[in-house]
């Protein structure tokens, strides 16, 4: 299997050279192939959202390489970095963090808004991503509506919804039961078996126990520790 | 002075323009100095972070500069009411001279804008911002042009005495009066014609030409053939094209057809002309850019688009201008 | 496409904060009413100014005797009238007068031959000696009607009684309202004034291109008088009452500039929520550019509706309610002041002047402040 992403020597200080300076990530390599499910394990502090938050290309790192999919995007400007985070990632995040007051379709349809997609095609999109994950029915409710499956349901959704080829969760689990969680795995593999890449952080051992998780990185201060294979 | 409210407008407008125009230029100033790409640092990505907020300032500034040189026009045609001897927007220019430098500040800013505009566009499309410093260095020199244009604009409207009897196009757009607009007034009709068409018929040509072909030169041609379809144009607009607006043979004045009389009708005249030129330009303008490796693409992509829009503009132009002299009921038989 | 798509994401957003934004739109519409009620009323009187000159005269010749109006010789007007192109030429008798009774002034005018233009609203005009008729005006100042006496005090301070035979129109109220009309003899013998002299001359013209001609030979042939043009007189109003809308929307600028502190104000003291909701639109694809966009489209979004709420409400205020706040300022002092409908008129460029004046200060307070919104760093929706 080829590789998707790949990071060298990566490194990332909060406020340098400042009292309150942070050193949340250093000298960090890892390499992450097509179609392999990732966990990023450690406590918090230990640089794991960092990390994954600039594999996302959520940001830059002050040194180091980061390559996507066989793109450079460690000294790109931002709007380039985020027609790639558009275009190749879909996140989910600790608290779902969706719109309040505002319906489910709406919100699976956000990221499409910014993109030359015509109204009709976008609602289209949606649907189908809604009616896949059994939550069709809820489309024009206010998402502050739905019970927490629901509304994981629903950041699913929008996660998909450019049909990015690596899913990021960042805790994804953090707020949810035992049934939740199950049903949020198996989501995950599903969306495995059909070719995604999948990279999770998390100090949840339910997650970085489960059978469909192929390879653990262990993190501690900002630090690559160990990579195993499960 | 003469408290007006469209005086008013423009004043207070072109003042927060350029203030905005001011600040920007400062923070363009802090771009060039410390502007490093390679560098990840905190810095870096906020003089990033900048370049938005400059461009944001710039866009409104000319859309304001676009909009302000249409309410100067109807302005100084609305006020001349208010001097003796004034029938149109060339009379209350005349009232006190800065009013001409004023009106060609106007359109020069907005040249000037616009072209920058158009250089951020395609800077932005590169990965390196490589035309970085000298972009901000522009900013700097279109900060003073506005500076300058306001100036014009205060001094103009301040100045203006409406006890000076002023002269208004009759006596400056005659075939006897001396200088540039008698010159233009006094132009034989058939030839001017002739040169007209022949210019407009020749400048798509060579945009058609620039269009299937990659050559250098062609796009250096159809820049300066668009700066000379410019000239020709306002002359043919002095010379022949009013006469048959106004439908009369010795009402040359290029102004009046800013009036309800005649349907505002200049305003899509000269809108699709400075229109169809700027986009002329903007070949042979970003021809040396193509050096610039992560520019070129974007600017060959960009080209075809350009081209179209100016052949367009100029079709337009073309046929409004025409349409009177074509189909009209007005006929300059022995001119 | 997708900026209609931004549109519909500002609409939203603007909807999902009602009580914030109509505050920002109740404020912002209420300043851009009262410079639109400048704007129009101020155009709608000089358009009835305008309107009503048409039928003044194209000339008007004064004497003047060391720099001051003096009356005129009513022989002058046969010469004049002989000057190839002069229509006619009559010598006018009226004057001013100040009535203690209601403070105000009065305009007594003489005639021979009906007035043109006007109309009485009941009665008839004055025929014979001790007879008049009264502008609404007098009529209200001093409780009078036709049939009434109106006893006035004349230059020899004694009072002189006319029967009024009958009042004026109220639509020609702009022109007739402090009026009180007479017969020509009357008025001579009220004033005192010699017989062979008049107020001044009304003179007509046939061409109207030979206005500025004519004048010049009255002037010559008289160089003690002063002919005034009808241009002139327009040209005038036109200067006054840009003055006084320009100073009133000077004055009201001040009301503009408050306006768009509080837009700045309100702009950057974005609530934690809305912060975060830029950091997720972020976070999921949107980038700075975007961002600007959408808030560019919320501050058109107000600024139409302001814009629009306010237009609406000058209307109402200015052609409805007769602006009841403004027009003191705008139509001058005096205490007889006529009540007329100013008919309803605006035009594009008026609009377009208050855009200039209302839209672009807000646009330019809120460039800044949605900068900074708009370069929320989606890593920290990662950390909440």
């Amino acid at each position: 299997m080829e590789s998707l992403i790949w990071t060298e020597n990566v490194t990332k200080i909060y406020n340098p050279r400042k009292p309150d300076e942070i050193r949340a990530l250093e000298d960090a390599s890892l390499n992450i192939e097509r179609g392999e499910v990732v966990v990023l394990k450690g406590p918090s502090g230990s640089g794991k959202t960092t990390l994954l938050s600039l594999i996302g290309c959520m940001g830059r790192p002050t040194s180091g390489r980061i390559v996507v999919d066989g793109k450079d995007v460690a000294k790109l400007p931002e709007r380039f970095l985020t027609l790639i985070r558009r275009r190749t990632f879909g996140f989910i995040f600790q608290q779902f963090n969706l719109i309040r007051n505002v319906s489910v379709l709406e919100n699976v349809l956000l990221p499409l808004y910014p993109v030359e997609i015509s109204f009709a095609d976008m609602r289209g999109r949606g649907e189908k991503i809604l009616e896949d994950l059994g939550i069709s029915d809820k489309m024009q409710m206010k998402v502050n509506k739905l019970s927490g499956g629901e509304q994981q349901r629903v950041a699913i959704a929008r996660a998909l919804i450019n049909g990015p080829e690596i899913i990021i969760a960042d805790e994804p689990t953090a707020h949810l039961d035992r049934k939740l969680s199950t049903d949020l795995l198996r989501i995950l593999e599903d969306l495995n078996i059909t070719g995604k890449t999948i990279v999770i952080a998390t100090h949840d051992p339910f997650v970085y126990d489960h059978p469909f998780i192929k390879r653990i990185v262990e993190m501690r201060d900002g630090r690559i520790q160990d990579i195993k294979l499960t | 002075m003469i408290l007006h409210p469209g005086i008013l407008a423009l004043i207070i407008g072109s003042t927060i323009v350029f203030v905005m125009m001011l600040y920007a230029s400062i923070e363009g100033i802090r771009i060039i100095s410390g502007w490093d790409f390679q560098s990840s640092s905190e810095k870096q990505l906020d003089l990033e972070r900048r370049t938005y907020l400059i461009s944001s300032i710039i866009k409104y500034a000319l859309g304001f500069e676009v909009l302000s040189t249409l309410l100067f026009i109807y302005t100084v045609d609305d006020i001349h009411t208010l001097f003796v001897g004034a029938m149109c927007a060339t009379g209350s220019l005349n009232a006190n001279p800065i009013g001409w430098y004023a009106l060609y500040s106007k359109i020069f800013v907005f040249f000037c804008a616009s072209l920058w505009i158009m250089l951020n566009n395609l800077d932005q499309k590169a990965e390196d911002f490589p035309l970085i410093r000298p972009k901000y260095a522009a900013l700097i020199f279109i900060t003073i042009l506005i500076g300058l244009d306001l100036f014009f604009e205060m001094r103009y409207f301040l100045g203006l005495n409406p006890e000076v009897i002023t002269s208004c196009c009759g006596s400056l757009f005659s075939d006897t009066s001396s200088g540039i607009a008698g010159e233009l007034s006094s132009l034989s009709m058939r030839p001017m014609m002739g040169t007209f068409y022949l210019a407009v018929v020749i400048f798509i040509a060579a945009a058609v030409l620039c269009m299937k072909s990659q050559a250098a030169f062609l796009r250096y041609v159809v820049s300066f053939l668009s700066i000379v379809l410019l000239g020709i144009s306002i002359a043919a607009m002095i010379s022949f094209i009013s006469l048959y607006i106004y439908e009369m043979p010795s009402h040359h004045c290029p102004f009046d057809i800013f009036q309800k009389d005649y349907h505002f009708i200049g305003y899509p005249i000269y809108i699709s002309l400075f229109c169809g030129v700027f986009f002329g330009l903007l070949p042979g303008f970003f021809q040396p850019l193509k050096k610039i490796i992560s520019l070129r693409d974007t600017i060959m992509l960009s080209e075809k688009k350009w081209l179209l829009l100016s052949i367009l503009f100029i079709m337009i132009f073309t046929a409004i201008s025409s349409w009177p002299v074509v189909f009209g009921n007005f006929t300059m038989q022995g001119y | 496409m997708r900026h209609l798509k931004i549109l519909e994401y500002a609409l939203s957003s603007l909807l999902r904060r009602k009580y914030r934004n109509i505050s920002l739109i109740a404020v912002y519409a209420l300043t851009i009413g009262i410079l639109a009620s400048v704007l129009f009323l101020t155009y709608s009187l000089k358009l009835e100014a305008t309107r009503i000159l048409i039928d003044a005269p194209d000339i008007i010749i004064q004497r003047l005797s060391a720099g001051r109006h003096d009356l005129i010789p009513s022989e002058y007007a046969g010469t004049i009238r002989d000057i190839p192109g002069v229509g006619s030429a009559e010598p006018r008798y009226w004057g001013y007068y100040y009535d203690s009774l209601s403070h105000s002034n009065y305009t007594l005018i003489g005639i021979d031959t009906n007035l043109p233009g006007l109309s009485l609203l009941e009665g008839r005009m004055p025929s014979d000696a001790g007879e008049c008729a009264i502008g609404a005006g007098v009529g209200q100042a001093r409780i009078v009607g036709p049939g009434d006496t109106l006893t006035l005090l004349n230059s020899r301070d004694t009072g002189v009684e006319f029967h009024i035979t009958g009042t004026f129109r109220s639509e020609s109220n702009i022109l007739t309202n402090d009026l009180v009309v007479m017969t020509k003899k009357d008025l001579l013998h009220f004033f005192d004034l010699p017989a062979d002299r008049s107020t001044d001359i009304a003179v007509t013209v046939h061409n109207p291109d030979e206005i500025a001609t004519i004048a010049g030979k009255i002037k010559k042939a008289y160089p003690d008088t002063r002919p005034i043009t009808k241009s002139e007189i327009i040209r005038t109003y036109d200067a006054v009452f840009n003055w006084r809308s320009g100073m009133m929307l000077t004055v009201f600028s001040s009301a503009l500039i408050a306006f768009c502190i509080l837009a700045w104000d309100k702009a950057t003291g974005i609530s934690a929520e809305e912060k975060h909701e830029i950091g997720i639109l972020k976070a999921i694809g949107w980038d700075t550019a975007d961002i600007l966009e959408l808030k560019f489209w919320e501050g058109i979004v107000i600024s139409l509706t302001s814009f629009l709420l306010g237009l609406l409400a000058a209307f109402i205020h200015v052609f409805f309610l007769n602006a009841t706040i403004l027009s003191p300022v705008i139509k001058g002092w005096s205490v007889l002041f006529p009540s007329f409908r100013l008919t309803p008129y605006i035009d594009i460029y008026q609009i377009f002047v208050l855009a200039f004046l209302t839209i672009i200060p807000y646009v330019a307070s809120t460039i800044i402040p949605s900068w900074k919104t708009a370069i929320t760093d989606p890593e920290n929706v990662m950390r909440s």
